[in-house]
């Protein structure tokens, strides 16, 4: 780079962000060959597990099934076809919305997701509010308070971010339901009835952004911009809000994709403990049941779920650092 | 003068960090329109008592002053309320990185905002158009643009200017800056220090802070020179150069490099010169055998050199197009040039490390570009190079004693015991403590580093040095000593330098032979003292225009 060219500096034109589309593109393409990779794993997976899948929808191994029910059954499903037939028709299926008729409800899988995803997706986004607030609570109260606030809100954030979710809800139902009798232990889809869980859910994951953002707020509060900023006239508070704040999101913005992912398999054990319908329940009932259509349903949804959901992380981490440029 | 009264008036300035003393009995004044130039260096305590002046100097400070009246206020018990209507509406301060004094985030136009949001002048709109108004008065082209840009999407030297732009957006009567042109190419500092007397003129007051004397000899009216957190001389420029007292000053002046020709020593040790002046004569001193008249042949030699970088869909880079040159044994070859001439890309081409687009590398008579790199290991060892950063070219988990086992068995050992003897006299050879060697690198100073990267560049006993940038970083004394070190060695030695800086006085001092290089082109080249008192080329003379020098020197 020569000085002339660092003069012109080629800039983002301010104009319509082709960049960003051309960006968005290539991630649709990216999410498409990441879901037909999950529907082909499944399909070659589940067949490895021993058993009969016929066995299966004739209700288990418990059921008795007659060989003649067992080979309706099979036709009925189109196991009786050869291997590459199966699984093209599986594709083309999915590939046209049809996830199938589940099992062991009898019902089709799409029309169970659709009853689950909402109350799943309502925890999991309030967690997810809920844990980014404790953590830049956290955050900013133990680097403002100095010394011995943040090694105490450093202690609280690694003991937080230790404790396993099973514990947590125990603990919390203990507390708030039995002892104090503040909040039902079954989670209802009431606001009370969804504190316990969101909380169980938010506070591991606060524990852990708090500490990101506190190292990256802390190293913002020291850098030569605050200085400046600060030799300027602006206030602690103002270079909290307009310079370390920034800073301090952007690594914990990266992460919030990655930890929507865990929240969704936290999911699986805080909606067991609560008694809560969702997602998470019913994939622990499918796969001990060998559901195979409710299986793929969940797992393809889940993958689909990650795809949106990184790349959603990732266009708020353009947005909120514009020296991400097009690359 | 007029007999106003002064901006700033210090006296008895003491700050300490938990009972650490690191500045002591500093009384500096300064009037509306003068410039005070506070000169030491790294570890003097100039930066503290900068910081000290706004109220700034950090946590775990203790400032103690007998007077310290900033702009009219008793400075000693402001309150941090009081102490923001201060900070950028009557003092501005403009620190010495822009790269990183200005938010990667925000645009600078933003940031240049916020020094008017906070004193809270005028609407958006008005602060808007003042910011480009600011903008212009730096000297920024398209400042519309330029405001909507962020730090890392300009070059140094506008960022330097929109930091100053954002230190005197509300016009303060007192401008701190620290260091505002260490960074910057000379072309780039001499106009960001034009630009910095330009203000002082309107009649701010302006304490400039620096450890290059040199670098504020167009601005300064006077002088302070800092050591160990202590004034120890003051005076008026002219006095401070041409009749420097106290010993430090002089060493100070000795070290600027500008003006001092070719084997003049910079640093004070001068035992050395004793024992080899007597044949210190250029070129003679060096030939290789001794024999007068011989034939010397060329230790590096690089015909119709070019390369280009693909850049993907737009059109190719050409870093570097057709670059002849000859090292002699013995002699220092300068490159010169701004960031981004293409002089480092040269240097990675001769040391083999790039292979040229066009045109061929000979090393020692044979073949170096153009051959495998298993036909170029055998002569690897006698092709050392040092760098800027010595720090990041050295392992960080070796000793320096492991290191230099490690460069003197050719990578077979890191056990320093295997070759105390050879460790010991390298370290001598470069004049580092033979204790250093059980240290880690990471400990040494800036100098002591540059050193420990020169007896690892010597070790395998080669015959010629690329020096890139190596006393960029370093303080103006600890520069002096470092290049007086690498003349000893070349006359003991008699090896080649390929000598790269973007500091003309450097190469000027340093070199035989120059080439001066622009966007990837040697616009001109020639013997050191004819080119640089009759300049053929337009851009060596802008180049050497804009080189400071200490007055009438």
């Amino acid at each position: 780079m020569s000085t002339s060219t660092a003069t012109a500096t080629p800039t983002r034109s301010p104009g319509f962000p082709w960049s960003t589309v051309r960006w968005l593109l290539g991630k649709l393409g990216g999410g498409i060959f990441v879901l037909w990779a999950v529907a082909t794993a499944i399909f070659f997976g589940i067949r490895m597990i021993p058993g009969d899948p016929a066995e299966a929808i004739m209700g288990g191994p418990g059921s008795q099934a007659s060989a003649e029910a067992l080979a309706a059954a099979r036709a009925q499903y189109g196991l009786d076809q050869p291997l590459y037939v199966q699984y093209f028709g599986q594709l083309w299926r999915l590939a046209t919305g049809d996830m199938g008729t589940s099992y062991a409800l009898k019902t089709p899988v799409a029309e169970v997701l659709g009853e689950l995803i909402p109350p799943t997706l309502i925890l999991a986004v309030l967690a997810l509010l809920v844990a980014w607030a404790m953590a830049l609570l956290l955050a900013v109260l133990s680097t403002r308070s100095g010394g011995l606030g943040t090694a105490l809100g450093s202690g609280l954030e690694i003991v937080s971010a230790a404790v396993p979710h099973f514990w947590l809800a125990s603990v919390l139902i203990l507390v708030f339901s039995t002892m104090l009798g503040w909040l039902p232990p079954v989670s209802t889809n009431t606001p009370a009835g969804l504190v316990l869980p969101v909380i169980t859910l938010a506070l591991p994951l606060a524990g852990f952004l708090g500490q990101v953002m506190r190292d990256t707020m802390l190293e913002a509060q020291r850098s030569a911009f605050a200085l400046s900023a600060r030799a300027r006239g602006e206030s602690e508070v103002g270079v909290l809000l307009r310079h370390s704040l920034r800073h301090a999101a952007l690594p914990a913005i990266a992460l919030s994709g990655w930890a929507f992912g865990s929240l969704l398999s936290g999911a699986v054990v805080v909606e067991s403990i609560f008694a809560r319908p969702g997602l998470g329940r019913s994939l622990l009932a499918a796969v001990t049941s060998r559901d195979i259509p409710m299986v793929t349903g969940v797992a393809l949804l889940s993958a689909a779920a990650y795809v949106v959901i990184m790349a959603g992380s990732e266009l708020a981490e353009r947005i909120a650092d514009p020296r991400i440029g097009p690359s | 003068m007029s007999a106003a009264e002064p901006i700033l008036r210090v006296t008895d300035l003491n700050v300490s960090f938990g009972g650490r003393s690191v500045v002591q009995g500093v009384s500096v004044t300064v009037n509306p329109g003068e410039c005070l130039a506070l000169v030491g260096e790294s570890g003097s305590g100039k930066s503290v008592t900068a910081r000290s002046l706004i109220g700034l100097a950090g946590s775990g400070s203790l400032v103690r002053a007998e007077t310290l009246e900033v702009a009219g206020h008793d400075a000693r018990n402001l309150s941090q309320r009081r102490w923001r209507t201060v900070r950028g509406r009557q003092v501005g301060f403009i620190l010495q990185d822009a790269l990183t004094s200005l938010d990667p985030l925000r645009t600078v136009g933003k940031e240049i905002d916020d020094a008017l949001r906070v004193h809270s002048k005028g609407s958006g709109a008005e602060r808007a158009a003042r910011v480009i108004e600011l903008l212009e008065a730096v000297g920024l082209d398209d400042p519309v643009r330029r405001a909507a840009q962020r730090s890392g999407e300009l070059s140094g030297g506008m960022r330097q200017r929109a930091l100053i732009a954002s230190a005197i957006a509300l016009d303060p009567v007192l401008i701190i800056a620290d260091e505002p042109t260490t960074a910057l190419d000379a072309t780039i500092a001499a106009s960001v220090m034009e630009l910095l007397g330009g203000l002082r003129q309107s009649g701010s007051g302006m304490l400039l802070i620096s450890h290059d004397l040199a670098a504020v000899a167009t601005v300064a009216d006077s002088i302070a020179v800092m050591q160990g957190g202590r004034i120890v001389e003051r005076g008026p420029r002219e006095q401070i150069f041409e009749d420097p007292q106290h010993p430090y000053t002089r060493a100070l002046l000795a070290a600027v490099p500008a003006g001092k020709p070719r084997f003049t020593r910079l640093s004070p040790t001068a035992q050395a010169t004793a024992a080899t002046s007597s044949h210190s004569q250029p070129g003679e001193a060096a030939a290789p055998n001794g024999l007068p008249g011989a034939v010397v042949r060329p230790l590096l030699r690089a015909r119709g050199l070019a390369k280009t970088f693909p850049l993907g869909k737009s059109a190719d880079l050409t870093a570097v197009r057709n670059v002849d040159f000859e090292l002699l044994p013995g002699r220092t070859l300068g490159v010169v040039g701004e960031s981004g001439s293409g002089k480092t890309t040269t240097a990675r081409m001769a040391l083999g490390l790039l292979a040229p687009s066009a045109g061929t590398v000979e090393f020692l008579g044979e073949p170096w570009s153009s051959v495998p790199e298993s036909a170029r290991r055998p002569r690897r060892a006698l092709l050392g190079a040092i760098y800027q950063d010595p720090l990041s070219s050295f392992d960080p988990r070796l000793s320096t004693g492991a290191m230099l086992a490690d460069a003197l068995s050719g990578g077979a050992t890191r056990n320093p015991r295997a070759h105390v003897g050879e460790i010991t006299e390298l370290l001598a050879q470069v004049g580092l403590d033979a204790g250093l060697a059980a240290r880690n690198p990471g400990t040494l100073s800036g100098g002591q580093r540059q050193r420990l990267a020169i007896a690892r560049a010597l070790a395998p006993k080669p015959r010629v040095l690329i020096c890139d940038e190596p006393v960029s970083a370093l303080d103006v004394s600890i520069q002096a000593q470092v290049l007086d070190l690498l003349d000893d060695l070349q006359r003991q030695l008699g090896l080649g330098y390929l000598f790269i800086s973007h500091d003309l006085a450097v190469i000027r001092h340093m070199s035989d032979e120059v080439l001066v290089m622009r966007a990837g082109e040697v616009v001109e080249s020639g013997a050191t003292e004819q080119l640089f008192t009759a300049p053929q080329h337009e851009y060596t003379r802008t180049l050497l225009a804009a080189a400071p020098t200490l007055l009438g020197r």
